[in-house]
């Protein structure tokens, strides 16, 4: 056996670190691209996207309502507190529905969908590729990423916007129950407030953060579950599974917020 | 066409592990596994072994030289032609590689459902034959963790078997098996090869049982292979290393089947 490189020189571990996360992005980039081209082959596995916008969209549900409530009714509370000081909580309603149909709705939904059905997909496809599944999908001719990965990527696309729409509405019903119904603004102004200041173009830059969020979390939750053996950090066996699921979630929450700043500076 | 299922021709193969080092496991490598007969590839732990049949059905990629199938060259193809030529194949992995969430029906039906035009009615009917054949009746609404370890194995081979291929692959088909076990899912590969005429590959430690079945035995040892064409013909080797293999893996149970 022979080294590759000398492991105890700086130079040469950083150009092999280098080395490494640029075949990682390439990985990561083909990858994205045949699940992408999956959408496309036939036959299609509409019973599996069922389930899977069941189990990213409807499962996640719970979880969606008491973050957007909460929110929403912090936002109430806190937008009053700020407001009132000026004399301006007839704005209560533009600034709840703003901050949320802008930026908490897609965010927040993206990072409770990361954390809930992205660490399940991470480590259900982390499983099969540990436990030799995925080989066998390929060894019988069955394109894995046709079969495992676009319908995930499909649902997580239908899903994350709709959950996002959802967490809007409930966040506005959320300011409305702390700022209307508890801190006595006058509803006429709430919803007007609301309704003159949202715009097409701040639901257009919602919407189009929801489906990039979407993307991102479920790219990168199979992605790392995919590639579970090709990580140098994760080790081996149910160990590498755990460790790759945790680097799932955070990669994609990571992203989700840099995308969040990225897309508002260019599109606001 | 050639007489061979599969040949090397030259094939070299290297993995660069987790420190930098380079470990060459397959070195400019020729042999031909002939059609119809069974051919056990052995060696110790880390010779490449399974390496040797992920390179077969083109799941790695040899760093040099050309490995052919039915003479096509699975280094040179990709995409939907690497896809049409793994359907002449069947793989019985170490593990059986079942998929957990599904049950042993349709474990077995997933081939033909992906990948034939078949009605669920005729699928229904190839299904049970088959597990009719391998004694599994009885358990095709059953998950793969509510099996035992032979019983997954069987499974694996029903789902294996559905597409006819013309090459087994078994990997370690017998790891974590008991002897009684071992011995009827070896007599079921010699059954099912006899009826279907597929040519088997094994790769198996299980040194003495695998040898009853093999009519081509193929060593790997530090990146080379050594290969004879009978499990008998080893015992005569004069290389160093071959007589360590036959001294540790085959010893006394194998001395006493020759003497038989």
């Amino acid at each position: 056996m022979e080294k590759l490189s000398d492991k105890s020189n700086p130079l040469a571990r950083l150009g092999d670190t280098g080395l490494y996360i640029l075949a990682d992005l390439g990985r990561m980039a083909l990858f994205l691209l045949y699940s992408l081209r999956g959408l496309f082959r036939r036959p299609f596995r509409f019973a599996e996207l069922l389930k899977q916008i069941h189990f990213i969209g409807a499962g996640s549900f719970v979880v969606i309502f008491f973050t957007a409530l909460s929110t929403g009714m912090v936002l109430g509370l806190q937008g009053y507190y700020s407001l009132h000081k000026f004399g301006a909580e007839g704005m209560l309603g533009s600034a709840v529905s703003l901050t949320l149909i802008m930026e908490l709705g897609p965010v927040l939904t993206a990072l409770m969908v990361a954390g809930r059905a992205g660490s399940a997909m991470c480590a259900e496809i982390g499983i099969m590729r540990i436990s030799e599944q995925i080989d066998a999908l390929e060894c019988m001719a069955i394109d894995p990423f046709r079969f495992l990965i676009s319908p995930k990527f499909l649902a997580a696309i239908i899903s994350i916007p709709l959950l996002t729409g959802l967490f809007d509405v409930i966040g506005i019903a959320g300011g409305y129950i702390s700022g209307v119904t508890l801190m006595g603004v006058n509803p006429g102004s709430y919803i007007e407030g609301m309704r003159s200041s949202v715009t097409n173009h701040d639901i257009q830059l919602g919407v189009i953060k929801s489906f990039v969020f979407a993307l991102l979390v479920v790219w990168i939750c199979t992605g790392r579950g995919y590639f579970v053996r090709e990580i140098r950090s994760a080790g081996f066996g149910a160990e590498s599974v755990s460790k790759v699921t945790t680097q799932a979630v955070v990669l994609s929450s990571i992203s989700v917020l840099i995308f969040d700043y990225l897309i508002t500076a260019i599109l606001l | 066409m050639s007489d061979a299922a599969v040949e090397f021709c030259r094939v070299s193969k290297a993995f660069v592990a987790r420190d930098g080092q380079v470990q060459v496991v397959l070195d400019q490598v020729n042999f031909a596994i002939p059609a119809g007969k069974t051919t056990v590839i052995a060696g110790g732990s880390g010779q490449g072994k399974s390496v040797t049949l992920k390179l077969i059905l083109g799941l790695l990629q040899a760093d040099d030289g050309r490995i052919k199938v039915g003479g096509v060259d699975v280094t040179r193809i990709r995409g939907t032609g690497l896809e049409e030529l793994r359907t002449r194949f069947g793989v019985l992995f170490q593990g059986a590689a079942l998929f957990d969430s599904m049950s042993v029906y349709d474990n077995v039906a997933l081939p033909l459902r992906e990948r034939t035009k078949n009605s669920e009615a005729a699928i229904a009917e190839l299904v049970m034959d088959t597990l009719v054949k391998l004694d599994l009746e009885g358990h095709e609404e059953k998950f793969p963790a509510q099996l035992s370890g032979g019983m997954r194995k069987r499974v694996g081979l029903a789902r294996a078997l559905q597409l006819e291929p013309e090459i087994m692959l078994f990997d370690e088909p017998t790891t974590g098996l008991d002897p009684v076990m071992t011995h009827e899912i070896y007599e079921l590969f010699a059954k099912m090869q006899e009826k279907l005429g597929y040519t088997a590959i094994i790769v198996s430690h299980d040194i003495p049982h695998v040898f009853n079945l093999a009519e081509q035995v193929i060593i790997l040892n530090n990146g080379k292979m050594d290969i004879f064409a009978s499990p008998d013909e080893i015992q005569w080797s004069k290389q160093p290393h071959i007589q360590e293999f036959v001294r540790k893996t085959m010893g006394e149970i194998y001395q006493s089947h020759l003497v038989e």
